[in-house]
């Protein structure tokens, strides 16, 4: 029984989080790069590339954790202690960044402060996003059906540098979505922070990558266990292809494909993850099955999930035809 | 060491973020029906004012709405970190309801706000009105679905416990649509209503003082004095109705709200005294004799309950509710009063010419919030010492969590919310504070946030520009 609930529901979460880390991504990212782009004019545009958007690429991260907390309650009360510190944090940085979206044209006196609050904000919620995610792949201790580990238990070198590897990579995803967004020296500038980012993201991957099957045996297996391979090649040969289309596409000067081979790198490691993970929720121990909740609880969800997804996607997708196009230059003058 | 003690402590942080969330969506449904009617008019009638007060209006919503979101991811992810017992325990209900709430609600709002705050002359008048729809709307389905899982907490209905401790449902009907369900909806909803036309009268009287004659302050003034005279009755007649409700389903509540500790046919009213938790009776009380019997039960000699039914141990702290509950119903009347002088004002032709209705109106600006928050203060503390009301303690569905780190979070939050949300409420009277204008363009450093790039025409928003307004658009 492989297509039952409690496996529609991951892959839904999956696609829910998948949604979240590729939209959220680039405006956090736009953050992160705020500091290193020091005209005025520059972070007004970058500010309002992002601006009609953020708000609901931010609701998949409610979608994610509310999804987890509504049918997978165990995982959901295993993992929330498990990362608390993390969690505050970023829950308190994306307050300070989400604010900042609306207090920086209200006062001109205290914007510095809040270009501030917008770069610090989207910089801890990328790097506290990425250690939760270290914290998960490296395992959660649980006894009793509660998290039976300490407060820093999350605190590894490894998950120090998962959440290094996210910050680069969203900020390649902001700087590829500035290509993509404006125009002139501000794009200029872009190309060249992608170009730099770029090669970095692909390292970084290849660490993390190289790193995770030595902390699991269950990982290890998935990726060195002959004829296993066989299924799971495809995926490092992918990232070659998006690296190969990444580079080129900055060195010609191309707008999208920067921003659509980025966004495919996230897809890949993303994948890559499932693929190490699969069955679990919570490694070592909950599976999906495990960790999900009652049949009545799952299939109640489900019916609102199939037919809303859909429409959010598409009402989504006509937010951004919308607000399409370069964001111009010449708009506040 | 009580004042270490993980669930207190958790509590706390749990009342402290609620709190102030509960402020910005109580706002933020009432002023995005509002937002919705004033789009409304403007397009029916064409009269300026109507587009000039939308503008003025859309950017305080922004601002509050924005609050609301962050505050409120905050709330969704609380559940686990502080409270992942009764996440396991109570997700498999609780949280397909707040799934709904995400669905339905949560990504209208948010994908629609943009179009509402950014998109006038992108999308053409009918569909940015539709913009506008939804977010109105979105705010309505979120508090039903809240509302929904809040009530199910207050009286569980359509669940088993299953193998492994967990309530898992059995009838999603009964428990969407629990006994008290409709009563807290009603009054929250319009709760909400009121406390954003007590915010819209204020900020109305506030420039009538200065300019009796501004058409937007008259307007604004006018519509939010109407709300005030009819819905604050409305809302006393479902306040009644939900407390006959938590009667019936939650006596030791009312019990509490009543300051009773005896139970006794022909209860008096007691209208002030002190709730004694420890003596077990109510000090300094001033009552009216059979008053309460009367009120609970529509009989003289009605038997009402008293705290002392319970052990000690399941009462909730009748001190604090006693006192909330007052608070809130002293309020409600108080809108009562303003509503029936606006009237009398209205008779008399001079609505806007009466000083006194338009002090005491900036007065009572804010008090809707205070209402609010003494009414979830009195339902919640109420509702004490369960999480799920009868079921499951408050102290089983704490999460396991030491204390400092659950003291350090609360400080955090402490600091972090009094910064972000006191500049928010600064920028917010600070733009209350402008009166509606309909002939001036924008502050320079507001006319980025419509302009930069997003929208073409910076000043739009001036009925200078709106005069040349493209006709095809329509």
């Amino acid at each position: 029984m492989m297509l039952d609930l409690a496996f529609i529901w991951a892959a839904i979460i999956a696609f829910a989080v998948l949604a979240y880390v590729m939209m959220d991504g680039f405006d956090l990212g736009i953050g992160i790069l705020f500091p290193f782009y020091k005209s005025e004019a520059d972070r007004d545009r970058m500010m309002n590339s992002v601006a009609p958007v953020w708000d609901g690429n931010e609701t998949w991260l409610v979608l994610g954790g509310g999804g987890l907390f509504a049918v997978f309650p165990l995982a959901y009360a295993a993992i929330m202690p498990a990362l608390y510190a993390p969690i505050i944090i970023m829950l308190l940085a994306l307050v300070f960044r989400g604010v900042a979206f609306e207090y920086r044209w209200r006062t001109r006196r205290g914007k510095f402060l809040w270009d501030w609050a917008f770069a610090l904000g989207s910089l801890a919620a990328t790097f506290t996003q990425g250690i939760a995610l270290g914290t998960i792949v490296q395992g959660i201790p649980i006894v009793d059906r509660a998290y039976a580990g300490g407060w820093w238990t999350w605190l590894t070198p490894f998950s120090f540098f998962t959440g290094l590897a996210l910050v680069v990579g969203y900020a390649l995803l902001g700087a590829t979505w500035l290509i993509l967004k404006t125009d002139e020296q501000l794009q200029e500038r872009s190309y060249r922070f992608a170009m730099i980012l770029g090669p970095a993201t692909l390292i970084l991957i290849g660490l993390v990558s190289l790193w995770t099957p030595f902390l699991e045996p269950l990982y290890m297996e998935r990726w060195f266990s002959w004829p296993r391979m066989l299924y799971t090649i495809p995926v490092p040969l992918l990232v070659a292809l998006a690296a190969y289309l990444l580079i080129r596409g900055l060195v010609r000067r191309e707008e999208y494909t920067p921003f659509l081979a980025s966004l495919a790198l996230f897809l890949l490691s993303f994948i890559g993850l499932g693929v190490s993970f699969y069955p679990y929720m919570v490694p070592p121990t909950l599976t999906i099955w495990d960790a999900a909740g009652p049949e009545e609880s799952l299939s109640f969800l489900l019916v609102g999930a199939v037919v809303l997804v859909p429409i959010i996607l598409a009402y989504t997708a006509y937010s951004y035809w919308v607000f399409r196009g370069k964001v111009g230059s010449e708009g506040y003058h | 060491m009580d004042s270490f003690d993980p669930v207190l402590l958790a509590r706390w942080q749990f009342a402290f973020t609620v709190s102030f969330h509960i402020v910005f969506p109580s706002f933020s449904i009432g002023l995005a029906s509002y937002l919705a009617v004033l789009e409304g008019l403007w397009l029916a009638t064409g009269r300026t004012t109507y587009l000039t007060l939308f503008n003025y209006w859309k950017k305080i919503f922004a601002v509050a709405f924005g609050m609301g979101v962050v505050s409120g991811l905050v709330m969704a992810y609380q559940f686990g970190t502080n409270w992942s017992v009764f996440s396991d325990k109570a997700g498999p209900i609780i949280g397909p309801l707040m799934g709904y709430e995400v669905l339905t609600a949560f990504f209208l709002e948010a994908g629609f706000l943009g179009v509402m705050l950014f998109g006038l002359n992108k999308v053409g008048r009918s569909l940015h009105y539709i913009a506008t729809l939804m977010v109105a709307i979105g705010t309505f389905i979120s508090a039903f679905w809240i509302l929904s899982a809040n009530s199910w907490m207050q009286t569980p209905v359509g669940y088993t416990i299953n193998a492994v401790g967990q309530f898992a449902p059995t009838d999603w009907w009964a428990i969407v649509f629990n006994p008290s369900f409709p009563y807290r909806l009603v009054h929250m909803v319009i709760a909400a209503y009121l406390t954003t036309a007590l915010v819209v009268g204020g900020v109305g009287a506030w420039h009538l003082l200065r300019d009796r004659l501004n058409d937007g302050s008259r307007v604004m003034f006018s519509m939010a004095m109407w709300m005030l005279a009819i819905v604050a009755p409305i809302q006393i007649l479902a306040g009644d109705l939900h407390g006959l409700n938590t009667l019936e389903h939650q006596p030791a509540k009312i019990a509490a709200m009543e300051g009773h500790f005896e139970t006794r046919a022909g209860a008096p009213l007691i209208l002030f005294g002190w709730p004694d938790m420890e003596a077990e009776k109510t000090l300094y009380e001033i009552a009216i004799p059979k008053l309460g019997s009367l009120i609970l039960k529509h009989e003289w000699d009605g038997v009402v309950k008293g705290l002392k039914d319970w052990p000690k141990e399941d009462r909730p702290n009748a001190t604090i509710v006693f006192w909330s509950f007052r608070i809130m119903v002293g309020l409600g009347f108080l809108m009562l009063g303003l509503g029936l002088w606006s009237l009398w004002g209205r008779y008399r032709k001079r609505l806007y010419e009466m000083k006194g209705l338009h002090v005491a109106s900036v007065l009572m600006g804010p008090l809707g919030f205070v209402a609010v928050l003494a009414g979830w203060v009195t339902t919640e503390v109420g509702r004490q010492p369960y999480t799920v009301y009868g079921v499951l303690r408050t102290a089983d569905s704490a999460a396991p969590i030491a204390a400092q780190a659950v003291a350090a979070s609360l400080i955090a939050f402490v600091v972090v919310y009094f910064f972000v949300f006191g500049a928010g409420v600064f920028y917010l009277l600070r733009l209350m504070s402008k009166p509606p204008h309909e002939n001036e363009p924008d502050s320079p450093s507001d006319a980025h946030l419509r302009a930069a790039g997003i929208v073409p025409a910076p000043a739009l928003e001036t009925v200078g520009e709106l005069a040349t307004y493209p006709e095809d658009r329509r």
